[in-house]
């Protein structure tokens, strides 16, 4: 089925779409169109590939761990943001998200500086 | 037809003005991702620590777990799919899309189970040293949240078809969505950290 195809099955949500109805009566999110559904879904798998070809790729150790963690961040991002609806929805609930991912990110760094793990 | 269902939903008051089932689901998944978080730090913390083999170098199969990452990925792909349909009101498509997404995650944890049994034939076992140790628990703990996504698929395809869903059926869809989505995002950090940087060499 081709892009046109299915944004002309799903049709557009606009702002006076159908986004989330139990939020009727408060701001009523925009949610995307499946045509940007499939977007970002090529972009994630162009990103995975070049993940997967980086690994391959030989670069310096740390230009290599760079880029594999660039990478992870920005799919991560774009699934939270768009997948996950966060840049269409109330802030409060990336507020939340932020706080629970931001504390794993935390943990992730003081155990591991604490414990010299990066001198290996 | 199980598409005209039986009651509407109905709208929620709530002190923060946000459904509390959305407000929920995004608490959980923050604590989610501190047990991921945990985990994953479990993992790199004891990185080249094994003083006995086999090491990961030995046993990975990069190409096989790429394309497991590729299943995965389609299947965030259909589940948005799904909500979008869920949110057009065209329920027997949103089905679709919904039994599609649950195919690509049994695909998936059908390739795990074979990568795990591969590796304990090579003799990588829970018991066998840190890493299998570490390695077993992260991605196995990731597989039991995939396989209790795939059943909370099926379950909410089942009760939309016997009509047991609220007349909003896009709501539960999307409370479903953030969790399939979240096992994607743990899966985006693992594949790096687990298989695709270089490991160190052997303690041993």
């Amino acid at each position: 089925m081709t892009m046109e195809g299915l944004d002309e099955f799903h049709g557009e949500i606009g702002a006076e779409g159908v986004g989330d109805p139990r939020e009727a009566g408060h701001a009523r999110r925009r949610h995307p169109s499946a045509k940007e559904y499939v977007r970002i879904g090529i972009i994630l798998v162009v990103l995975t590939t070049l993940e997967v070809w980086t690994s391959y790729s030989g670069l310096p150790h740390g230009l290599l761990i760079t880029m594999l963690f660039g990478l992870a961040f920005v799919k991560f991002v774009l699934v939270v943001l768009w997948y996950m609806h966060l840049r269409f929805d109330d802030t409060r609930y990336s507020r939340f998200f932020i706080m629970g991912a931001s504390g794993a990110g935390i943990l992730f760094l003081v155990v591991l500086l604490l414990l010299k793990a990066f001198a290996r | 037809m199980a598409d005209t269902t039986a009651h509407a939903a109905p709208v929620e008051h709530t002190s923060t003005g946000l459904p509390s089932t959305k407000l929920a689901m995004w608490l959980f998944l923050a604590s989610e991702c501190l047990l991921f978080g945990a985990l994953i730090t479990t993992y790199v913390l004891y990185r080249g620590a094994s003083t006995t083999g086999p090491y990961p170098n030995q046993i990975f199969d990069i190409r096989y777990t790429s394309v497991s990452s590729f299943v995965l990925l389609a299947s965030s792909l259909t589940m948005v799919l799904a909500l979008t349909a869920a949110e057009q009101r065209d329920f027997a498509r949103m089905r679709l899309w919904l039994v599609a997404t649950a195919m690509l995650g049994l695909t998936f944890v059908g390739g795990q189970v074979y990568e795990f049994t591969s590796f304990y034939h090579e003799g990588l076992s829970i018991k066998s040293n840190l890493f299998g140790t570490t390695f077993y628990v992260l991605t196995g703990f990731h597989g039991v949240h995939v396989t209790v996504g795939i059943l909370m698929l099926l379950s909410l395809v089942g009760m939309s078809w016997a009509g047991r869903l609220p007349d909003d059926q896009a709501f539960p869809v999307e409370m479903v969505g953030l969790y399939w989505h979240f096992v994607d995002i743990v899966w985006i950090v693992i594949f790096t950290v687990v298989y695709l940087i270089p490991q160190p060499k052997p303690a041993g």
